[in-house]
């Protein structure tokens, strides 16, 4: 697909400096759309949630949101920026198939939130990303392409339209450019939007699913010569659909367009696409008249003037945010700001702390997210909150092996049960008769059995090699299948065995 | 506020570039007429530059109000087959358009 020429990474860095900066879309989770009361559910049958204002029918007229604005001073609040005491919609007019109106109500130059920032941090250095605007705006339909092979447009012969997503508000949150990011500009630009990410999560603004397209990135990247005053030619790497999709694309243009200069060519301004199979980018549509949207203030709709009182209500009410909880709990926890960064790094914050809160220890529930689940959420390629197991549950197998009912070994067994959807861990423990064994007769014909079954082992132990011991524990283990107690299995072992 | 270009001299070039982003077919003669005409509109509407406005307040709205916004609540919509009635073509439930030129999707 790509035959883009790439100058390898490290190289570029010592001759080149990456400026990056991101505009990011979020849909909002709120019940009803922007401007109408048709429902937002997603995955409803195509055009069931349209109405003549999202339709744009002659003489239907928009009303705004409450809930929608609300979620946008909020997230303006939460990313430290100044809310706007006078704000307007505006009309973004282009002919789109997907923009039944034949324009989108976006916001223009009084947006409702500016001048903020975003402090990220890679590898324990901070990098402040300022943010130039947080605006509000409507999502557009969604098209279908027909003909084409794979749902493309190339090729397509005709392109099908579903206006169920077409007036959902969609807030749009613009950084100014970030420089001296070097060579860890594609980790910052992944940390941002996992940062932003966790802090939408926080405020219950959205649901921010990245695969459903509940957070869509745009990522600007250029390149300029080391100690140039002036920054490069910028690309536009449009719908970034995941995390490390973020990080690869900027990687990706920057080897790209280092190989542009080094030939003494310029860098295209123009909108790229993502290819994730590749990792490439590719040229994307150039609309020459893209810039001539010929915004006007959106007469249909009065301004939007938060004052004091209301933007002040809203501040108080703000959640805990992400950066100040993790804070919080790596005091409470007691740990390092290594081990904090293992579990941010882990997607296990949340999850740590859901499962304390259910009852386990702070470094228990550790152990088993960053041990045994961390371990079968990468064997399945998933992230670790996709896994069919709940903190709760976590917290209740936690439960069952302090107890004694089972041992690591059988809470694994227990593990596989309930990842495999048999019930909650006391029950896949009962049901698959997983509880540690006491002192039975079955133990005891077990351990007798290995002392048996093992002359040689047994010989040396009572001849005083005590290390050998543990061959017969294993043996004990392997006929009861892991339920005995190890511990005790010893002892058995050793009041057998070494005269005292 | 500011007016319109000088004296509201549209030029042809400028009717055809509307007319394209309008997705409007116009021949030379009208381009020509409609140059014509959308001049003498502006000329008409920039007379609102001559009011002498030193003592008014600007307004960016013809109506006073601010904030006005509904509750978040979900309501019924239209039937899907009232919508698609309203479209040219229709095809597997949604609005059937020509081909999209230059863009990827
Ligand atoms: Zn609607």
């Amino acid at each position: 697909m790509s035959t883009d020429t790439l100058v390898d990474f490290d190289e570029l860095l010592t001759r080149y400096e990456p400026v990056i900066g991101l505009e990011t879309h979020v849909e909002l989770g709120t019940a009803s759309k922007m401007f109408c009361g048709c429902s937002t559910t997603f995955g409803a049958e195509p055009n069931t949630q349209t109405c003549p204002v999202c339709l744009g029918l002659p003489g239907s007229l928009p009303a705004a949101n409450e809930a929608a604005i609300e979620a946008t001073i909020r997230i303006g609040l939460a990313l430290g920026c100044r809310i706007a005491t006078w704000s307007r919609f505006a009309r973004k007019n282009y002919f789109y198939p997907d923009i039944p109106k034949g324009f989108q109500t976006s916001q223009y130059d009084e947006p409702l939130c500016t001048a903020g920032h975003l402090d990220v941090e890679v590898d324990g250095e901070i990098y402040r990303v300022e943010i130039e605007r947080v605006h509000l705006e409507e999502d557009t339909g969604k098209n279908l392409h027909v003909g084409g092979s794979t749902g493309r447009i190339h090729g397509a012969d005709h392109s099908l339209v579903d206006y169920n997503r077409a007036g959902i508000p969609l807030v749009e949150i613009v950084t100014r450019p970030v420089p001296g990011a070097g060579a860890k500009a594609p980790e910052v630009a992944r940390a941002y939007v996992t940062e932003l990410r966790e802090i939408l999560l926080a405020l219950g603004v959205s649901e921010v699913r990245m695969e459903q397209g509940n957070l869509r990135c745009d990522v600007n990247t250029s390149l300029a010569p080391t100690g140039s005053l002036e920054w490069g030619t910028r690309t536009e790497t449009k719908n970034v659909n995941s995390l490390r999709s973020v990080e690869r694309s900027v990687r990706f243009e920057m080897r790209r367009q280092a190989a542009v200069l080094d030939a003494g060519e310029r860098v295209v301004q123009e909108t790229r696409h993502f290819h994730e199979d590749t990792g490439s980018t590719s040229p994307g549509r150039s609309k020459e008249e893209a810039t001539d949207y010929r915004y006007f203030p959106e007469p249909d709709l009065v301004p939007i003037a938060p004052d004091e009182e209301w933007v002040e209500k809203l501040r108080v009410a703000l959640p805990e945010l992400p950066a100040a909880r993790r804070v919080r709990l790596q005091q409470e926890w007691g740990i390092s700001p290594t081990e904090m960064a293992w579990l941010v790094n882990a997607g296990a914050v949340e999850l740590v702390s859901d499962t304390v809160a259910a009852g386990a220890s702070p470094g228990d529930a550790r152990k088993w997210w960053l041990g045994d689940l961390a371990r079968r959420a990468n064997d399945a390629g998933t992230d670790l909150g996709e896994l069919a197991i709940s903190p709760a549950q976590v917290a209740e197998l936690i439960g069952l092996v302090s107890a004694g009912t089972i041992n690591d070994q059988l809470a694994r067994q227990a593990l596989d049960g309930v990842l495999a959807g048999e019930g909650d861990p006391a029950a896949v423990v009962e049901a698959r008769g997983l509880a540690v064994m006491g002192e039975s007769d079955e133990l005891v014909a077990a351990v007798d059995a290995a002392i048996e079954g093992n002359p040689d082992v047994a010989e040396k132990v009572r001849g005083g090699k005590v290390q050998a011991i543990g061959a017969l524990v294993g043996a004990v283990m392997k006929t009861t299948r892991g339920k005995a107690d190890a511990a005790t299995v010893k002892r058995m072992l050793e009041e057998r065995l070494v005269s005292s | 506020m500011s007016t319109p270009s000088p004296k509201g001299r549209l030029t042809r070039d400028e009717v055809a570039h509307l007319a394209h982003l309008s997705r409007l077919a116009c021949s030379d003669e009208e381009l020509e007429l409609f140059a014509g005409q959308l001049a003498a509109v502006l000329d008409a509407v920039a007379q609102v530059g001559k009011a002498d406005v030193a003592d008014v307040a600007p307004t960016t709205h013809a109506v006073p109000m601010t904030n006005v916004m509904r509750p978040d609540v979900a309501r019924p919509s239209l039937p899907r087959d009232a919508v698609l009635a309203g479209a040219p073509a229709a095809e597997d439930d949604r609005f059937r358009v020509p081909r999209i030129l230059g863009e990827e999707a």
